[in-house]
């Protein structure tokens, strides 16, 4: 962990037709961490996400990557949306799912070649899913299809990945071959922000830790902040958790 | 008439031609660009466009007092644009849901179009007769020019699909994920609903406002059934189109009074319904009988399982056992008995039954293989 900003958030708020989903989120997510967003159904862990990506507006504040813009930072940036955000129906085979990791380097028109496919076979591979890249994506069992997503991001060679629960649905099995590979990318310096819905593993997996419900109730390395007190602020009931030293 | 003589007529008569490649070009460009409508669950947007454009004819006609099929489907072009437009702000600024949107904007254009049709109709001059066509579509009115327009507008499109192939085809898959990456989904959208809107508006003429959604929506939900490959379904839908196209002017041309629109549309039809029941990976028949084998091939390991378990605390294996105690202990149909022997699993002696040598080993690959899958 270095002492660079990665994600810098300032007055962020953000509503749903009248009702505010996030309020006032003030927020510094500094290089290097492997950071978990948790908060209960509704806190706007998602939107958080959504909103730093440009995908929702923002009513108020503003969101700098690296202390600038996202539009100018996008290609510093990988997404794992939720596994569920997408029509697994849709006809298209695992590799040409990952191949669209690198559409956003190739800019407009100019087609994926030889480069990009060896890439999302490196990405495939890595992910332990390069005997299904010619598998229609239907055929894909749940953590399976949370492997592909994953693969996709890591072909877009990002410095931050945000990850929208990509825990939610997968085995024991891909659950850790999914922390595996994200504590690979912390190790290689990069930043990954996860929402995660699972308490008990938080202190196992990650190093920082932001708690959210609407407001941000706090954040901060996990040995020094996942304590009781936090979860109770956050859940609003007395809430227990061992952690393991 | 014959099919050889048909098929002469249609490269000899000029009106058969024109119709024959009118239609065939439509039901191309319509099957290509409902592929995307159906991926994106848009697949109502078509039926709404077309009914919205039912207002634009009337009033092109209103202010120009001519009937010429461009000015009155710039009019449609027009006012299906405005539906679209309208659509898409009532999702996005209200709560309604995108069926309400669809259908307020369907209905509402569809009635004032009507309004305005009967409004047209009750005027005094010679001129007003023939623009309810528009509803069910005269294919016997395209001319040499509609042709070429269709075909101009299908090069264009294909064109764009070609150069924005990528593009489409992410947008269709994750949106918000494209947007990530930079690209402007907006723009993306518009490009891909405007020209479903246009193709929409090509075939009014043809096929009509009621009936359009059909040539959209048929040849791509008959596509989906046969691959898993975007490419080549939109490839099929084309093809599906073009030929419901060719095969609807033929049975209407050769069959007197019947109007090529809903012939053409009835055709599509039959390609979905064959293609839901025939189709290897995803047709009902094959399901079905691949349900039926895998049921079939269930019973047959059951009841192997069982004589195995019983022939197993024998030293020999061939020893013979009463068919009653298979019956006692677990059901099982003579069928099944009959097919195990047919495939010398096992041997039957009056009221005995024992295993044979090949039903012993294919017995214990049976187990094997039920144990290791249980690991």
């Amino acid at each position: 962990m270095s002492n660079k900003i990665a994600v810098q958030i300032d007055d962020l708020t953000v509503a749903y037709n009248y009702k505010p989903v996030l309020w006032d989120i003030d927020l510094e997510i500094p290089e290097g961490v492997l950071m978990a967003i948790v908060g209960p159904n509704g806190a706007g862990k998602s939107t958080l996400i959504k909103s730093i990506l440009g995908i929702l507006k923002p009513i108020a504040g503003s969101v700098r990557i690296y202390g600038k813009p996202y539009k100018k930072q996008q290609a510093l940036v990988a997404y794992v949306p939720q596994k569920g955000s997408v029509d697994w129906d849709f006809p298209t085979t695992a590799l040409d799912v990952v191949m669209m990791g690198t559409y956003g380097s190739l800019g407009w028109i100019k087609r994926p070649g030889q480069k990009e496919k060896k890439a999302a076979l490196e990405a495939l591979e890595k992910v332990g899913m390069l005997p299904f890249k010619n598998r229609q994506i239907s055929q894909l069992s749940g953590g399976q299809q949370q492997r592909i997503f994953l693969a996709r991001a890591l072909v877009q060679n990002a410095s931050i990945y945000f990850m929208d629960e990509p825990f939610q649905g997968v085995d024991a099995t891909t659950e850790i071959a999914i922390i595996n590979i994200l504590k690979e990318l912390r190790k290689a310096g990069k930043t990954v922000i996860v929402v995660h819905h699972d308490l008990q593993t938080v202190p196992e997996y990650f190093d920082w830790v932001t708690f959210l419900n609407v407001k941000k109730i706090a954040t901060g390395p996990v040995k020094d902040i996942f304590n009781d007190d936090n979860l109770t602020k956050t859940y609003g009931i007395n809430y227990k958790v061992s952690i393991q030293e | 008439m014959d099919v050889s003589e048909y098929i002469k007529l249609v490269f000899t008569d000029y009106t058969l031609r024109t119709i024959t490649l009118g239609t065939a070009i439509l039901g191309a460009v319509t099957g290509m660009l409902g592929s995307f409508a159906v991926l994106r669950k848009q697949s109502l947007l078509g039926d709404a466009i077309s009914h919205a454009a039912l207002p634009g004819i009337a009033l092109a006609f209103l202010l120009t007092g001519t009937k010429d099929s461009h000015v009155l489907l710039l009019g449609a072009l027009i006012s299906g644009l405005i539906g679209t437009f309208w659509i898409r702000s009532i999702i996005k600024k209200t709560h309604l849901k995108s069926d309400t949107a669809l259908g307020l904007i369907l209905s509402l254009f569809f009635g004032f179009g009507m309004l305005l049709l009967t409004f047209i109709q009750k005027q005094p001059n010679a001129n007003q007769a023939g623009l309810d066509k528009y509803l069910f579509g005269q294919a016997a009115t395209l001319v040499e020019s509609d042709v070429w327009m269709m075909a101009i507008v299908t090069g264009i499109c294909l064109f764009v699909l070609l150069l924005f192939w990528k593009e489409f085809k992410i947008l269709l898959f994750d949106a918000d994920y494209t947007k990530t990456l930079g690209f402007n989904t907006k723009f993306i959208d518009v490009l891909i609903t405007s020209f479903i809107v246009l193709a929409i508006v090509l075939g009014l003429q043809t096929v009509g406002v009621v009936l359009m959604s059909a040539m959209l929506l048929a040849p791509a939900a008959a596509a989906r059934q046969w691959t898993n490959s975007l490419g080549i379904m939109i490839v099929l839908s084309a093809t599906f189109g073009a030929f419901s196209g060719v095969f609807g002017t033929a049975i209407s041309a050769s069959q007197n009074n019947l109007s090529t629109g809903p012939v053409i549309v009835i055709i599509a039809g039959v390609f979905v319904l064959f293609s839901f029941i025939f189709s290897p990976s995803r047709g009902l028949l094959f399901k079905q009988i691949r349900f039926i084998k895998n049921r079939r091939d269930l019973q047959q390991h059951k009841t192997l399982a069982f004589m195995f378990r019983i022939a197993e605390t024998h030293d020999n294996i061939s020893h013979p056992h009463a068919i009653k105690i298979l019956n006692n202990f677990q059901g099982f149909t003579k069928s099944t008995l009959q097919q195990l022997v047919r495939k010398n699993y096992v041997k039957i002696d009056g009221n005995m039954w024992h295993l044979t040598e090949e039903g012993f080993k294919t017995a214990t690959n049976l187990y094997n293989q039920q144990e290791k899958t249980n690991d």
